[in-house]
């Protein structure tokens, strides 16, 4: 099945690149234009045409595809209008701060809706599971960018407990690994509540269903306690299309990821990828987007095999 | 009246529920916010060119409800005008990616085989990508504007319209009316037209609802970051994107008021839809609340 899923994923790639590329073709920005900034008003249309030339975007597209497609598989990302620096040192400088940001969110849903979906449902109607539900509904029609700014105006402002972004602060030098965590309790913290609803509300239904199992009516039976059945029997059988869930909503997280570095001011890949945008910076762009469909596609890869893992009834070669 | 009651039993009778509290405050809320959008040109027009630099960042007051923003205007005022404008490139927005999810959700449902598996892993394709991501692509590619904002919704937000719509054309073509009616003669496009467009329609009227709040979001999002609407329009995500400069002085009421009001409208219009949802299909919520 790894294999399966390796080859389903060139075809994937290749149409989202395709798609990409086709987009940014029927842009209406000239890259010479682009290239010359303001200067390209007092340039001579030669020199915009020998631009051009140069660059070779003249040729027909299916040429100019194949050369980008060729240079993406050497590694070649191609070069950052809007940075002006190649686009493999951007990613490099920037995608570590994106995923600490992200998997750092993730873990922290995964702990807090696990526990508290897990004890809505076995107190169905309860105050915990009342109040759990209305407040998953609320946050989830909260953007997240407005979680970002209501948190910085309470906890960094109002309060002054906690920096209101950037990585490190002002005065540092380097980046002291007590100096960001401090700075990254506000940013993780907005990211994972943004994303909880989902999760504790998937969490609390299918621990609810799943209480009423007969292999949990019959741990009950057999007189074991609560916490064992609860934890132990029907969350665990909860938790499988649990980690489905997780697989599908990564991209929310990574969209999410996106606008709360930009609230914050985090030097991840999400900021970049809006000030490419702001520039029309189409490799850049491009190279984000690939790269982030390239994670979700082994994201899924992986949540596959872990369900196989984790149930001996899925069979991994099917 | 006793005649019917011996009739029909008293457990067949549909009990009459009044509606939730919740239902009824998000129909007001709703109700309250239309008639204001509608409205609020001829009561209360608005400038958007117009600053007063003597009443930069007010505190909210009787005068001015939300305070003022950095450029002395009417929070408040702008609120309503943003949302004027949100709920009409969201509703739009989402008729496009209705429009879009239903002609390939029905191509794949009708036409079945090759076609039905091609579009469905573009369903995939499109689903695994981030849509904001798409979405911010998109619109940098097409430059910010309405028309690549409203474009930039409806290509990221169509799929789960596309698999509504084949998986219940699926599931009628098995129905014995849709046999009934192809035996007695009836030609495909009035099995189409008359057989399975009732029976879909009412689903697509269903999804286009529940997509206004996420084009809502997605256009907020979009302005926020400065890939959507124009900046000098009063749209909510424009404000709370303009706020930011205010936010830092402590003038919390420029950024966090449009979201408020984009959160409890958005609320009241998922409520609503989902109540809807849940009429329509009541397993689903049957399988949701136990």
């Amino acid at each position: 099945m790894v294999r399966r899923r390796l080859l389903v994923a060139v075809p994937v790639l290749a149409a989202t690149s395709a798609g990409m590329f086709a987009l940014g073709a029927a842009s209406p920005i000239d890259p010479a234009q682009q290239y010359a900034g303001a200067a390209a008003f007092t340039t001579s249309e030669e020199n915009l045409a020998q631009i051009r030339a140069n660059w070779g975007v003249d040729d027909p597209l299916p040429v100019q595809y194949a050369r980008w497609v060729g240079h993406l598989l050497q590694g070649d990302l191609g070069w950052s209008t809007s940075r002006h620096e190649p686009v493999t040192s951007v990613l490099a400088a920037r995608a570590g701060w994106t995923l600490l940001l992200v998997g750092a969110a993730l873990a922290l849903v995964l702990v807090t809706s696990l526990l508290l979906g897990t004890l809505a449902a076995y107190r169905r109607g309860g105050w915990l599971d009342r109040g759990l539900r209305a407040s998953a509904y609320a946050v989830q029609s909260m953007p997240v960018f407005w979680l970002g700014l209501a948190a910085i105006a309470l906890f960094a402002l109002a309060l002054g407990w906690l920096p209101a972004g950037g990585l490190t602060g002002i005065t540092a030098t380097g980046t002291d690994p007590a100096d960001v965590a401090r700075h990254l309790i506000l940013p993780v913290g907005v990211l994972a509540v943004a994303q909880a609803p989902w999760f504790v509300l998937f969490i609390r239904d299918a621990v609810a269903e799943s209480l009423r199992d007969d292999h949990v009516l019959a741990a009950r039976a057999r007189g074991l306690p609560g916490r064992t059945v609860l934890f132990g029997h029907a969350l665990r059988t909860a938790l499988l299309p649990f980690l489905t869930l997780v697989g599908t909503h990564l991209p929310e997280l990574v969209g999410g990821a996106v606008l709360v570095e930009t609230v914050f001011s985090l030097p991840g890949l999400g900021a970049v990828t809006v000030q490419a945008a702001l520039g029309s910076d189409f490799p850049l762009l491009a190279a984000t987007t690939l790269a982030t469909t390239v994670v979700v596609l082994a994201a899924n890869l992986v949540t596959d095999l872990a369900y196989a893992a984790a149930d001996p009834r899925v069979r991994l070669d099917d | 009246m006793t005649d019917t009651a011996h009739t029909i039993p008293a457990t067949r009778r549909p009990p009459v529920k009044l509606p939730s509290a919740g239902v009824l405050i998000a129909s007001v809320v709703l109700a309250v916010a239309v008639a204001a959008c509608l409205l609020a040109p001829a009561i209360w027009p608005l400038d958007e060119s117009a600053v007063d630099l003597a009443r930069t960042r007010l505190a909210p007051s009787w005068a001015h409800p939300a305070g003022t923003d950095d450029l002395g205007r009417d929070v408040a005022h702008r609120s309503l005008y943003g949302l004027r404008v949100s709920l009409l490139v969201g509703a739009v927005a989402a008729l496009v990616a209705t429009v879009i999810g239903g002609l390939v959700g029905a191509v794949a449902g009708t036409v079945g085989g090759r076609t039905d598996r091609a579009l469905m892993r573009l369903v995939d394709t499109v689903g695994a990508l981030p849509h904001l991501l798409l979405g911010i692509f998109i619109v940098a590619m097409l430059r910010p504007s309405l028309g690549a904002v409203i474009l930039s919704i409806g290509l990221t937000h169509w799929l789960s319209t596309a698999r509504i719509v084949r998986s219940e054309l699926l599931s009628l073509r098995t129905r014995p009316f849709i046999d009934a009616a192809v035996s007695g003669g009836a030609s495909r496009l009035r099995v189409l037209t008359r057989h399975l467009l009732p029976h879909v329609l009412p689903r697509l009227a269903l999804a286009t609802t529940l997509m206004v709040p996420h084009a809502v979001w997605h256009e907020t999002a979009l302005s926020f970051l400065g890939l959507g609407l124009p900046p000098h329009l009063a749209s909510l995500g424009n404000m709370i994107n303009d706020g930011q400069r205010s936010l830092l002085t402590g003038a919390w009421w420029a950024s966090l008021t449009p979201g408020l009001v984009l959160i409890v409208v958005t609320l009241a219009l998922a409520t609503l839809s989902g109540r809807w949802r849940d009429r329509l299909d009541p397993r689903v919520r049957a399988e949701l609340n136990l």
